[in-house]
């Protein structure tokens, strides 16, 4: 393959006849503000190295790239190591962009963050980066979300943030950033909004993904050192994409490695009750991007189901698009009910309680590694702790708080 | 020229300013969209702006959102939008139509299809508020070789860098968004308003219209004295969800007396800019 995945986006933020900046008036010119200043610090020694700093010391990074022997050992194929950004402060990749997008944030000289969060941890991330800086924090999350990731909604409060429940729509994720939206358009003067994903208008998705890079610079690094060489597969969930994208970047020139990128496939693909654009939706335009979408034939937004409300959204972000259209990376989906299986086998082979989230690309391996030898090697990003979900499962198992 | 180019140009060469009125298609219900267009007409409408519901009007308020709602749970339609137009134009030939809405609807149509369909049913501009000029390419060809006039919006932050891409790729009118904010919003500036118009007649070259929190005949007059064009929106559509369960003819009575309060307040002003 002879694409330099490090020029995309064009200086336009499109990926393919993805991405782009498809905003409300009012917002071009903070988009543009943004960008500019983005483009002037990414290559700066000084904010670069402020980063590293901060990523190393408060967010505890390098994070470790563990080899799940038991679980392997037990599925019988390829080794398996996790990628442990659970361990991350905050207990997921998030805190990875925000950190980023907070220093930002207070160059441009904003007083004042906005944020939308499905699963929490995001909001969870936004608001510790506020409070460490010394900013008004306001979360937007859907109503229903904020009752399945209550744990998460008493951190953010804890935090000093307002969390703001959104009522309108589906009350998930996309509606929560609908909300964030308009907070935006009504507040740009001074305030900031930090996207917790690879999606929105340019440059989001690039600066986002770039924040995120950090996790598949190390996991190359660590698993050369370890095995001596490169990963047979990957695989990460997708919800917006940022966690993925994040672990897959740095290895998408290297063609023999395989990647799989794992949607929710909720009650089934087949029902209709998923959130996986990329597996069965088509192009269309959302939330300042072209990308994938889960539409009716009218363009509408279809409402979504996932267990796991960091991956319920209807979107992706554009560079899974464009990825998914040139066939670098494998798409695929795994329902709830096999989300659980990964829950429960990563909790009792290896002592690891993982987030929903990531248990969907848990739930991948199973099926995977056992088509493997044992000589082969997969990552597969555990992208967040499942501390947020312990109502959803104790429900679930019928365990009593 | 353009039927709405030629309505903003008559009314200005006639000292008048156009009153151009927001309702969403199908709110509260499908069978009340024609009525309700003749209605605004009847009431001193120069030009109406319907609203293609969207699910994610992420550019819109709560009075706004709630009108989509309604229609949407009617599974009111794009293609069911350019229905409405069609009939509408049995009656009335003379009311330019400017669909407003969001991207989607019409990139799930087909940039082309949907010129076709909107010029052959009698639409006359398309303005959807996710999609600046910047991106427009495709959909500024596909519009303009069918006579259709693209608006675009300009706002209180947008920089004097970006308005030739709006006298590029625009036509029709700019429709100026009166404040930082979601449709409906409570706090408009009016000096302000003054000074943002001031700095965008130097430079566009298309009429200006002015909306976003415009609620009152007070608020009309005084952006009546700024713009070519005055547009009310929520304050029309708030009427509708307070009326809903009275019936359909009390949402006419309370629309009707609405619109004759800012018809009367831009007549006012036209009078006044006469006599200066
Ligand atoms: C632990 C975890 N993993 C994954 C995601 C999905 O987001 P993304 O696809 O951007 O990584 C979330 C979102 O909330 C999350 O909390």
């Amino acid at each position: 393959m002879t694409i330099d995945f490090s020029k995309f986006p064009d200086k336009n933020g499109h990926f393919g006849p993805y991405g782009g900046i498809f905003a409300p008036e009012t917002l071009m010119a903070a988009l543009e503000q943004l960008d500019q200043e983005y483009e002037s610090v990414k290559n700066d020694p000084d904010f670069l190295s402020g980063l590293a700093d901060d990523l190393r010391d408060y967010v505890g990074r390098p994070t470790p790239l563990y080899y799940a022997e038991r679980w392997s050992k037990e599925l019988g194929g390829a080794k398996i190591y996790l990628k442990r950004e659970d361990l991350n402060h905050t207990g997921a990749h998030k805190v990875n962009n925000t950190i980023g997008q907070a220093l930002l944030a207070k160059r441009l000289g904003k007083t004042r963050i906005i944020a939308e969060t499905g699963a929490g941890q995001h909001g969870v991330a936004s608001a510790t980066v506020a409070a460490r800086l010394g900013l008004e924090c306001v979360v937007y999350m859907g109503a229903d979300d904020v009752v399945r990731q209550a744990p998460n909604v008493a951190r953010m409060r804890m935090l000093g943030a307002t969390v703001v429940p959104v009522e309108s729509g589906s009350r998930t994720l996309k509606d929560a950033l609908n909300e964030a939206m308009r907070d935006w358009v009504t507040n740009v003067d001074n305030t900031f909004y930090i996207i917790g994903t690879v999606a929105g208008p340019h440059p989001y998705p690039g600066m986002v993904r770039d924040f995120q890079v950090v996790i598949g610079e190390e996991a190359r690094a660590q698993i050369l050192e370890k095995e001596g060489k490169l990963p047979d597969a990957l695989i990460a969930c997708v919800g917006g994409g940022s966690n993925a994208i994040g672990l897959f970047h740095k290895f998408l020139a290297d063609e023999s490695v395989d990647i799989y990128g794992v949607e929710p496939a909720g009650h089934g693909l087949e029902t209709g009750e998923h959130a996986a654009p990329l597996c069965k939706g088509t192009p269309g335009v959302l939330h300042g991007n072209r990308t994938y979408l889960m539409q009716d034939e009218n363009g509408q937004i279809l409402g979504t189901h996932s267990i796991s409300a960091g991956l319920d959204y209807p979107g992706v972000g554009p560079e899974h698009a464009w990825l998914k259209d040139i066939g670098r990376v494998n798409y695929v989906a795994i329902n709830d009910e096999e989300a659980l299986q990964g829950f429960r086998d990563l909790t009792r082979f290896e002592g690891i309680i993982p987030a929903l989230e990531s248990s969907h690309a848990l739930a991948y391996a199973t099926k995977l590694a056992p088509t493997m030898t044992s000589e082969q090697t997969i990552i597969v990003n555990l992208s967040g702790r499942g501390d947020k979900d312990m109502n959803t499962i104790a429900q679930i198992e019928g365990i009593e708080f | 020229m353009s039927r709405l180019q030629k309505t903003l140009a008559n009314l200005k060469a006639s000292g008048k300013t156009a009153l151009i009125p927001y309702i969403t298609a199908g709110d509260p219900t499908p069978n009340a969209t024609l009525d309700l267009m003749h209605l605004l007409v009847e009431k001193g409408a120069d030009v109406i702006e319907l609203g293609v519901p969207f699910s994610d009007p992420m550019a819109d308020g709560p009075v706004i959102q709630k009108a989509v709602e309604r229609a949407l749970e009617h599974n009111v339609s794009l293609d069911d939008v350019l229905e409405f137009v069609r009939v509408f134009r049995e009656k009335d030939e003379k009311t330019p139509i400017v669909l407003m809405g969001y991207l989607n609807p019409v990139e799930a149509m087909g940039y082309e299809a949907f010129a076709n369909a909107a010029s052959s049913v009698g639409v006359d501009a398309v303005l959807t508020v996710d999609m600046p000029p910047e991106e427009s390419v495709g959909y500024k060809e596909a519009l303009e070789s069918k006579g259709l006039d693209r608006v675009f919006l300009v706002s209180p932050t947008t920089p004097n860098s970006r308005l030739t891409a709006v006298n590029e790729k625009g036509s029709g009118f700019v429709y100026y968004v009166s404040l930082k904010g979601v449709t409906g919003s409570k706090e408009l500036d009016i000096e302000d308003v003054a000074n943002q118009v001031t700095r965008l007649k130097s430079t566009l070259k298309h009429p200006i219209g002015i909306g976003f929190g415009i609620r009152d005949g007070h608020t009309a007059f005084e952006m009546a004295k700024l713009g070519d064009a005055v547009i009310v929106g929520s304050s029309l559509v708030s009427l509708i969800e307070a009326n809903e369960a009275k019936g359909l003819y009390d949402i006419h009575l309370a629309i009707g007396e609405k619109m004759t309060e800012f018809r009367g307040a831009l007549d006012r002003a036209d009078a006044k800019k006469g006599q200066e």
